[in-house]
C-alpha cells in the first residue's frame, strides 16, 4: 500500500458476517455443560419493611438447586455491593425495598422455567411503607427515609453541586436588558437496549478461576469491582463480554443479577446463566436523565446572549448508581453553555433518593451533556421568541468563533476545535431554511401547524484524563497492544468494547493505516479481560478518542521497532529510513526498502541485530487523553403538529456532525442516525414514569415506547471536518453526539409550529396527550401519574 | 408433548412442555441461536421467523403450534455458501450495528421482498414497523432492503437475456 492509499473510507464491517448469518455470540447464546439457570424475584411494592422470606415451598421444587436471599448474602458480606458513585446498593434486599422490582431473592433451577416456577413458591411478607416518588418532594421535612441503611443520613438529600461563577453570573444578569426563565423536565427514560442484561457465571472449584460472560460494557473495570466486592483474586477472574446486543449505557453498572449468578455457581459447582426478561430490564437497571431544570438565560435587546443560570434537581433514585467520573456528581451537565459565547454562567444540581429505580448516567447522554445540551438549547429558543429574533439568526449572532479555539468556558471546559458557523450554515442549506420559513408562514395563513427546530450541541467525549477523571480510583485510560506476526498479520488487543459500534473494522483501520497494511490484515481482539490489556471500556463515545488513540500509539511504537529492524535489513542507520505510508526506505534511493510484512520475518528470522534491538516488533501503550474532543454539530427538524390530534408527524430531519477526521465514514453515519432516532424517542415516545404508590409505568414494550421505522424520518446527513488537535489522527468520538443534540431540535420544532397558540414550552415527550394538553394551556407533568 | 418441526430443511423431533415457546425451541432445544429474545409482548421482532410462510414472533408462538409445520430462521437464510440478497444488501448498507435485531428483519424483509419485489421506502417502512432496532435508525435497513430488491431486479433481468 502507497503513502497515496488509506486504510479509511468506508469499509464494509468484519462483525457483519456472523450477524448475517445468525451465528453471532450473545450471552444467552452462551451453553455450558450442566449449566443451571437463575431467575430473581423483585418487589412488587417500592417501599416496603421485608418482615419475612419463606423458601421452603420454593426449596421442594424437584428441579430448585438453590435459594439465595438477601440472608444469605448477609452471610458472605455480599449482601451490599459499592455503586460507581460510591453509594451502595443492596445485591438482595435485607431490611427493606426501596423500589419496585427491586431484587429480594434469586433461583437456581435446572431449567429456565423451572427458575421462574420456583419464583412464584417464595413468600416475602411486606410491611408497606409511606412512597415518595416525586422529586421535588424529596426534600420535604416529613417526606419518607429511604435510605435508613446510612448513617447519619436525615433525609433524601444526595449531594449539592455547582459549577461556575456565581457573583459574576450575578452581575451580568443584573446588568442584561432581557432575562428569560423557564422550567422544564428532562424525563426518566431508559436506554432499552434489544438485548437485556444477563451473565453466566462458571466458577471452577478447582481452580478457583472465575468466568463470567457478562453483557458488559466495561469488562476490565467489572473485573477489578468483583475483585473488590467479592473479595476474589483478581487474575482468579476472567469476564468476557461476548457479542453485545446494544449498550448505550445501561451495560455499564454491575448488577445483582450478575452477582447472583456468581454466588449460585459458587454454591452450586455448576455455571450458572441469568438473563432478565424485559420488565426487568425497564424497571431495575440504570435509567436516564430525570432532571428536573430551571433554566435562566440573559441578553440584551439586540441579542447578545450574556449569561446563563440553571438550577437543577436530579432524582437518582433510591441507590445513587450514575456512572461517571468520581469527582463530577452530576457528570458534565456544567458544559451546559454550549456552543455560544457568553460572559459568565453558573449551574447548581441537588442529587435526592426517590423511590425509583437506582441508575441515572445511562443512555448515551455523554455523562449528562445530553441534559446541558437540552437545557440551552430550549432557552436560546425561549430567548429568540421572547426577542423576536430567528433562532437560527440568534445562534448564528452568539457562536463561538473559529479563532476564539481553543476556547476556555465559563466553567472550566476547554473546547478544543471547530467551525461553528460553517456547520449551521450547511444545515441551514441542506433544509433550505429561508424556504422552509416561507412554506411555514404560507401553511399558518391556512391553519395548518409546521415547526421548523434548530439545535446547535457541543459535546465533550473521550474521558479522561486522569489527572481530572477516574472511576471508583480507576483512571480513565485505556490499553491497548499490537502484536505482528512473522507473515506481516496483526493482532490488536483493545480495552474497549464493541456494542454493535463497529471496533473490529475501524481499529483495524487504524492499525493498518500506520503499518500499511490492509484491514484484513488486522484482527482485533476485545471483551475478554484474559486476552485484552486493561483499560475502562466503552461508553460516553470514548472508544475512538481514547482507545483508537491508543491503536495508534502503540501501531507507532510498532513502526519505530521496524525502523530499527528495517535499517539492520537495509544496512543503513536508522536515522536515514523515512516512512512513505507502506515501507520503510532509504532516504534519497526509495528502491531501497522494505514493508511491515518484510520487517516482520526478518525481525524473527537469524538475522544479526544490533545490541539494544530485540527480535519482534510487538509493543503495548495505555493511553492517558490531555482532554476530551470536542465533537459539535447543527441539527434542524421539520415537524407537522396536528393541533385536534396533538399528533408530531417528522418530515425531515437534517443533522450536520463534525467528529473531525472519519476514520469510517459508513459507521460514523450509522452511530449518527441511531442516535437520531433515540433523539426523536426522548422527544416523542419515551418516558418511565410512575403512580404515587411507586408503580413503575414504563415496565414493558407496550407501555414504554420506542420510535419504529415509521416514527423516524428518512435523515439527511451533513458533514464537516475540523481535526481535533491533540487526537492523534485528527478524530473525536461521535456515538452520542446524536443522542444529546436531537431531542432540543425536535422540542423546538413543535413549539415553533405551536407558537400561534401562544406556546413557550412544553416537557418532553411530546405525545399526542401531552401535546394536545399544551396546546390547551394545561401543560402536564409527564413523569408522574399523580392527580 | 411429542412434537415434530421441520426447520430450515431439516426434520426434529422433540418431547416438549406444552408451555414452550417456540422462540425457546429453536434457541434452547435445538440451539438455533440465529433468531433472538427481546421483550416478551410481540413488540420488537428480534425473534420473527417464518411459519410455513408467514413471518411471526416467535415469543408468542408455542412450539406445540409449529407441530407438523415448516420454520425457517435466518440460519436457513443464505442459499449453502452463498448469502441471501437480503443479507448482501444488510452488509453493502450497514444495515446492522450490534446485531441483535437482524435476524427478524431480515426475515421480515425477505418475505416482503418474496411478495413485493419492488417496494417503495414507505412501503419497506411499513413492513418492518413491527420491529425494533436500537441501533441504526432504520435509515440503513430500508437501503439495505432496497439495495437486496435493486440487486434481484438485476438478476431477473439478466436470467431473462440469458433466456433470450
Amino acid at each position: 500500500m502507497s503513502a497515496t492509499n488509506s486504510a479509511y473510507g468506508p469499509v464494509r464491517r468484519k462483525e457483519d458476517a456472523r450477524f448475517l448469518r445468525g451465528v453471532g455470540t450473545f450471552v444467552d447464546d452462551i451453553a455450558l455443560p450442566g449449566m443451571l439457570h437463575g431467575a430473581v424475584l423483585r418487589s412488587p411494592l417500592a417501599h416496603a419493611r421485608i418482615v419475612s422470606v419463606d423458601t421452603t415451598a420454593a426449596e421442594a421444587h424437584p428441579k430448585v438447586r438453590a435459594i439465595i436471599t438477601g440472608e444469605v448474602l448477609e452471610q458472605r458480606k455480599l449482601a451490599w455491593m459499592p455503586t460507581l458513585s460510591q453509594d451502595v446498593q443492596a445485591v438482595l434486599a435485607t431490611d427493606k425495598v426501596r423500589f419496585q422490582g427491586q431484587e429480594v431473592a434469586f433461583v437456581v433451577a435446572e431449567d429456565r422455567y423451572s427458575a421462574r416456577d420456583a419464583l412464584e413458591l417464595i413468600d416475602v411478607a411486606y410491611d408497606p411503607l409511606p412512597v415518595v416518588v416525586d422529586a421535588t418532594r424529596a426534600l420535604d421535612p416529613g417526606a419518607p427515609l429511604i435510605r435508613d441503611d446510612i448513617a447519619e443520613q436525615p433525609g433524601n438529600h444526595i449531594f449539592d453541586w455547582s459549577a461556575g461563577d456565581p457573583a459574576a453570573t450575578d452581575a451580568v444578569f443584573a446588568a442584561a436588558d432581557v432575562v428569560v426563565t423557564q422550567d422544564m423536565l428532562y424525563p426518566r427514560s431508559h436506554p432499552a437496549p434489544l438485548e437485556t442484561c444477563g451473565a453466566v457465571a462458571d466458577m471452577d472449584p478447582v481452580s478457583g478461576k472465575l468466568t463470567v460472560w457478562c453483557t458488559s460494557q466495561a469488562p476490565h473495570a467489572h473485573r477489578t469491582l468483583y475483585s473488590l466486592v467479592a473479595g476474589l483474586p483478581e487474575h482468579k477472574i476472567r469476564i468476557i463480554s461476548p457479542d453485545i446486543g446494544g449498550g448505550f449505557g445501561n451495560k455499564v453498572p454491575i448488577y445483582p443479577g450478575y452477582l447472583c449468578a456468581i454466588v449460585g455457581s459458587m454454591l452450586t459447582g455448576q455455571p450458572v446463566k441469568w438473563v432478565e426478561d424485559r420488565s426487568e430490564n425497564l424497571m431495575s437497571t440504570a435509567f436516564a436523565r430525570d432532571y428536573h431544570m430551571h433554566g435562566e438565560i440573559a441578553a440584551t435587546r439586540d441579542g447578545r446572549i450574556l449569561g446563563l443560570r440553571a438550577r437543577v434537581l436530579a432524582d437518582h433514585g433510591a441507590f445513587n448508581g450514575s456512572a461517571q467520573p468520581t469527582k463530577f456528581p452530576a457528570g458534565f451537565f456544567h458544559i451546559f453553555t454550549g456552543s455560544y459565547d457568553l460572559q459568565a454562567a453558573y449551574c447548581e444540581v441537588t442529587g435526592v433518593y426517590t423511590n425509583k429505580a437506582p441508575g441515572g448516567v445511562a443512555y448515551s447522554c455523554s455523562f449528562r451533556i445530553a441534559e446541558g445540551v437540552y437545557l440551552v438549547e430550549r432557552m436560546v429558543d425561549r430567548l429568540a421568541a421572547e426577542l423576536g429574533m430567528d433562532p437560527a439568526g440568534l445562534r448564528m449572532k452568539n457562536l463561538l468563533r473559529p479563532e476564539q479555539f481553543p476556547y476556555t468556558g465559563p466553567t472550566g471546559w476547554e473546547y478544543d476545535s471547530g467551525n461553528y458557523p460553517q456547520a449551521l450554515r450547511l444545515a441551514l442549506d441542506l433544509a433550505g431554511y429561508p424556504e422552509l420559513r416561507r412554506e411555514q408562514a404560507e401553511k399558518r395563513e391556512r391553519g395548518e401547524y409546521m415547526g421548523i427546530g434548530l439545535s446547535f450541541f457541543t459535546e465533550g467525549v473521550g474521558a479522561g484524563p486522569r489527572k481530572h477523571m477516574d472511576i471508583l480510583g480507576l483512571g480513565m485510560n485505556d490499553g491497548a497492544d499490537l502484536r505482528v506476526y512473522p507473515t506481516g498479520k496483526a493482532v490488536l488487543g483493545i480495552s474497549v468494547q464493541t456494542q454493535g459500534q463497529g471496533h473490529e473494522t475501524t481499529f483495524a483501520q487504524l492499525v493498518a493505516q500506520e503499518l500499511g497494511l490492509s484491514p484484513d490484515d488486522v484482527e482485533v481482539v476485545h471483551g475478554d479481560t484474559d486476552r485484552t490489556p486493561f483499560g475502562l471500556g466503552t461508553y460516553g463515545s470514548r472508544s475512538t478518542p481514547v482507545s483508537g488513540a491508543a491503536a495508534v500509539v502503540v501501531a507507532r511504537k510498532v513502526r519505530e521497532r521496524a525502523r530499527l529492524i528495517a535499517a539492520a535489513m537495509l544496512e543503513a542507520a536508522p536515522g536515514d529510513l523515512e516512512w512513505d505510508g507502506g515501507r520503510w526506505q532509504v532516504r534519497g534511493d526509495p528502491e531501497q526498502g522494505r514493508t511491515i510484512a518484510e520487517i516482520a520475518m526478518a525481525a524473527r528470522s537469524s538475522l544479526e541485530l544490533p545490541d539494544g534491538v530485540e527480535g519482534h516488533l510487538d509493543a503495548e501503550t495505555v493511553y492517558n487523553p490531555p482532554n476530551l474532543t470536542f465533537p459539535y454539530g447543527a441539527y434542524i427538524c421539520v415537524a407537522d403538529v396536528d393541533p385536534v390530534t396533538g399528533e408530531v408527524t417528522l418530515r425531515r430531519f437534517v443533522a450536520v456532525d463534525d467528529c473531525g477526521v472519519r476514520i469510517n465514514p459508513m459507521i460514523v453515519e450509522g452511530q449518527v442516525h441511531g442516535g437520531l432516532a433515540d433523539g426523536v424517542g426522548m422527544a416523542l415516545m419515551q418516558v418511565i414514569s410512575y403512580d404515587e404508590e411507586g408503580n413503575c409505568l414504563g415496565g414493558s414494550f407496550m407501555d414504554y415506547l420506542l420510535p419504529t421505522s415509521l416514527e423516524c424520518p428518512s435523515w439527511e446527513l451533513g458533514a464537516t471536518v475540523t481535526p481535533c488537535p491533540h487526537h492523534p489522527v485528527g478524530a473525536k468520538g461521535v456515538g452520542e453526539s446524536a443522542t444529546v443534540g436531537s431531542p432540543a431540535a425536535v422540542v423546538n420544532a413543535v413549539v415553533d409550529a405551536l407558537r400561534p397558540f401562544g406556546l413557550q414550552h412544553a416537557d418532553m415527550p411530546l405525545t399526542p396527550a401531552n401535546v394536545w394538553c399544551a396546546i390547551q394551556g394545561r401543560p402536564v407533568r409527564p413523569d408522574l401519574a399523580i392527580k | 408433548m411429542q412434537i415434530t418441526v421441520t426447520v430450515n430443511g431439516t426434520g426434529y423431533a422433540r418431547e416438549v412442555e406444552a408451555r414452550l415457546l417456540l422462540i425457546h425451541f429453536l434457541r434452547d432445544e435445538l440451539r438455533l441461536t440465529g433468531s433472538h429474545w427481546g421483550c416478551d409482548t410481540s413488540n420488537c421482532g428480534a425473534c420473527v421467523v417464518w411459519l410455513d410462510e408467514t413471518p411471526v414472533k416467535s415469543c408468542t408462538v408455542l412450539a406445540a403450534m409449529a407441530d407438523g409445520r415448516r420454520v425457517r430462521t435466518v440460519e436457513g437464510l443464505a442459499h449453502g455458501d452463498e448469502l441471501d440478497a437480503v443479507q448482501r444488501g444488510f452488509a453493502e448498507c450497514h444495515g446492522l450495528q450490534c446485531g441483535f435485531c437482524t435476524p427478524g428483519m431480515m426475515l421480515t424483509a425477505r418475505w416482503l421482498l418474496d411478495h413485493r419485489p419492488d417496494p417503495s421506502a414507505a412501503e419497506i417502512r411499513e413492513a418492518l414497523s413491527g420491529q425494533l432496532c436500537r441501533c441504526t435508525g432504520y435509515e440503513n435497513i430500508v437501503r439495505s432492503v432496497q439495495w437486496a430488491a435493486r440487486h434481484e431486479a438485476a438478476a431477473r433481468a439478466a436470467d431473462g437475456d440469458d433466456a433470450r
